[in-house]
């Protein structure tokens, strides 16, 4: 896949890897500059070696994932919280 | 619905149905669907006889009461992924997926409106399953469809969009074509504006619900537009297919 600007909820497939929670619902805070919103509503990039979530108000990477085989890598540093929300 | 962990499988083709000189529906029988929600997709997953995959993602077009899902396949020329959907896989076929993905770009009839949807070309797919979900549900939420295509003959699901406004005063469906009109066309015939959207849409005060689905720039328009016009941002929810697809 070539990297390009794709919406938070073009990153649900991977982070339904990693999370049980549905993530692009899930509400976040960037911690960069303390914009708020849902995840599907933030920017995704998606490529071979990896998805990055950006903050749609500052762009700030709000959650990294990359894998390889049999593991993966989660850079949070961007969020300065994520509440997650069972599902209905 | 229980949290579980997201995992590949095979859904067998159940049959394939052209739908525009330039994509095909495939209906799939997934073994224990769980069911979805009207708007989400599936990753799907082909391997090469060497190993090599290559991965995209595809709206889910039937509503969640269909008993089968259907995928709306456009055929991209150079694409990796879709020239196989549309040309090679046949009734009978396995195809790997996962899914149902997404539940921020999705609507059930509960959530009620109104219903404000844009759609570019084959973005009318995650839509298609809003339309076909209100009218299984018996939604009275009346529903706006501004839809745009580039002629007459690539309005994907014409047909049954026609049928569908006709039997139902809440849904109002309003087209523009954007290359090519056929002879007594009285509709738009232009890229969806501002303007358009203002003749066309909900005004803010009816505090609609949007869902825009299609090529980058329509979408990125019609979000920047809808804002333009006083919508409240958090209520557009947008699925841009980006400038590949596949």
């Amino acid at each position: 896949m070539d990297e390009h600007k794709l919406d938070g909820n073009a990153a649900a497939g991977v982070l339904a890897e990693i999370f049980t929670f549905e993530m692009t619902t899930a509400h976040c805070a960037c911690a960069n500059c303390g914009a708020t919103g849902e995840v599907g509503g933030q920017m995704a990039y998606l490529s071979e070696i990896g998805t990055v979530v950006r903050c749609a108000a500052c762009d700030n990477a709000l959650i990294r994932v990359a894998s390889g085989p049999g593991r993966y890598w989660l850079d949070l540093r961007g969020v300065e919280y994520l509440q997650l929300e069972e599902s209905l | 619905m229980a949290p579980r962990r997201l995992t590949w499988r095979i859904g067998e083709v159940a049959e394939t149905s052209p739908q525009t000189p330039r994509t095909k529906s495939l209906f799939l029988d997934v073994p224990d669907w769980e069911g979805h929600r009207a708007g989400q997709h599936v990753d799907v997953r082909l391997t090469a006889e060497d190993g090599y995959q290559a991965q995209r993602s595809y709206s889910i077009a039937s509503a969640p009461e269909d008993g089968r899902v259907e995928l709306l396949v456009e055929r991209l020329d150079d694409g990796e992924v879709s020239p196989y959907l549309t040309d090679e896989l046949r009734a009978g076929d396995g195809l790997e997926l996962r899914g149902p993905i997404g539940g921020w770009f999705a609507w059930e009839a509960r959530e009620g409106g109104p219903l404000l949807l844009v759609a570019g070309g084959s973005g009318i797919a995650p839509l298609m399953a809003m339309i076909r979900h209100h009218k299984a549900a018996g939604s009275e939420t009346p529903v706006r469809l501004l839809f745009s295509s580039r002629s007459y003959d690539e309005v994907i699901f014409r047909e049954e969009l026609e049928s569908l406004a006709a039997e139902n005063n809440a849904l109002r469906i309003t087209h523009t074509l954007t290359r090519s009109t056929p002879p007594n066309w009285t509709g738009y015939a232009r890229r969806i504006d501002e303007d358009m959207l203002g003749e066309v849409a909900f005004s803010p005060e009816e505090r609609p619900l949007a869902f825009v689905c299609g090529p980058t720039p329509l979408v990125e328009t019609v979000a920047t537009a809808l804002v333009g016009l006083g919508h409240d941002p958090v209520r557009v929810k947008t699925e841009r297919f980006g400038p590949t697809g596949g």
